[in-house]
């Protein structure tokens, strides 16, 4: 399992359109891919979880994937991440 | 478009033919009407021949004030090979020189019993509708809840069938596989069925079914306005469909912008329930309500509420 810390620094948080982003990019992988913030956890790949959280700007966010393609999943959605959200 | 003739006036109104019965093939090249009052009084230079024209109480009560010299002037000088037809207005007593004039050059002369404002805003809506610009789409046509979905996708994707589920769900069919399209006005798009397929619906394995006797009068109906458009396609894994509709797609259909949403298509989907939603959706955001946009304000605040819990020893890590 793989597992990334990330702080979202956009303004707006982790809302609508960045979630979209974030969905579609985590749904391009075959692994299992999760979002932890505030000791709730989500399904990267479901938009109405990742949405549910209401992720402020500020806060701490963890990914984890698990699978065979988990090293590209993060990767990749740390790239997602760093272009539209934080770091 | 077929060609508009004066013999189609007198079919769709109430007008009686009172001479010139030989010109009744003539055609109509615009839908502009005249009301030729300065041409009464002599001035022909910018007669708009190729019109209708329509004559009220103001012309014709000129008209009794002319010599018998000018009155057959006037009358052979309106009527010209190219005009398309005389109305009279108001059930007036036509002038004999009129009714000869017509005759001679075989320009039909006919009478409305209505005011001449009345008849000249219903023969304009008659002739603008025959004149408006027109297209025929590949597609599907349903009044559903009122809202005129009209169906797109390739062929054999599964409108028909989506069509036969929408009817068998009390909606209503206006035109299969080919939907004929006008546009009224600048922001109107009415489609219906070419005259040989109403009501008709072909399904792959059965063939054509006629919705009208299986169905019944209210399964079907001769027109309606297109409101929204919807395109069937087949899933594709690689593109990104539209999650949550706060974006709304348009497609131009002649000069008119409709919206637009793209639906993928998947074994299992019950489409009918989806499009069916999709148009009652539609009306709700018509009405005001959309609950995207709603979400998105919701979303909005419960961030905004977030901001203010987080622990400030672990803002920064």
């Amino acid at each position: 399992m793989k597992e990334q810390k990330f702080t979202i620094t956009d303004d707006t948080g982790i809302h609508a359109r960045p979630a979209t982003l974030l969905v579609n990019k985590a749904g391009q992988y075959e692994s299992h891919i999760e979002m932890h913030y505030n000791g709730k956890t989500v399904n990267l790949k479901s938009i109405m979880g990742v949405m549910s959280l209401g992720v402020p700007k500020g806060a701490n966010i963890t990914i984890t994937a698990e699978g065979a393609d988990e090293e590209q999943a993060i990767a990749g959605i740390a790239e997602s991440i760093r272009e539209q959200l934080g770091e | 478009m077929g060609k508009v003739q004066t013999k189609d006036l007198l079919k769709q109104f109430n007008l009686e033919l009172i001479a010139g019965e030989e010109g009744l093939d003539r055609e109509f090249i615009m839908s502009d009407i005249s009301r030729p009052g300065i041409e009464l009084t002599g001035y022909f230079r910018y007669y708009p021949k190729a019109r209708l024209q329509v004559l009220g109480k103001t012309e014709l009560s000129y008209f009794k004030e002319l010599t018998n010299e000018e009155r057959i002037d006037r009358c052979h000088r309106m009527c010209t090979d190219v005009t398309p037809c005389i109305v009279v207005s108001r059930g007036m007593d036509v002038p004999k020189e009129l009714v000869e004039a017509c005759n001679e050059k075989n320009v039909p002369l006919m009478r409305s019993p209505y005011k001449t404002t009345r008849v000249v805003s219903r023969l304009t809506n008659f002739l603008e509708a025959k004149f408006a610009p027109f297209t025929a789409m590949h597609g599907v046509l349903v009044d559903i809840h009122g809202v005129g979905v009209l169906i797109t996708g390739q062929s054999g994707v599964g409108k028909s069938e989506t069509a036969l589920e929408l009817i068998k769900r009390g909606h209503r069919l206006v035109a299969d596989d080919s939907v004929e399209i006008r546009q009224e006005d600048y922001d109107r798009l009415i489609g219906s069925s070419p005259q040989l397929i109403e009501h008709l619906l072909e399904i792959r394995g059965l063939g054509i079914i006629n919705v009208m006797t299986l169905f019944g009068a209210s399964a079907v109906r001769s027109h309606k306005k297109i409101d929204y458009v919807i395109n069937l396609e087949l899933w594709d894994e690689k593109k990104q469909y539209d999650r949550l509709g706060i974006d709304e797609e348009t497609i131009k259909i002649i000069d008119v912008k409709v919206p637009k949403a793209i639906i993928p298509v998947r074994p299992g989907r019950n489409l009918a329930v989806i499009i069916e939603v999709a148009a009652m959706n539609f009306r709700l955001k018509r009405m005001g309500v959309n609950a995207a946009e709603e979400f998105s304000a919701r979303l909005t605040t419960m961030i905004d509420r977030e901001k203010d819990n987080i622990p400030l020893d672990i803002d920064m890590d």
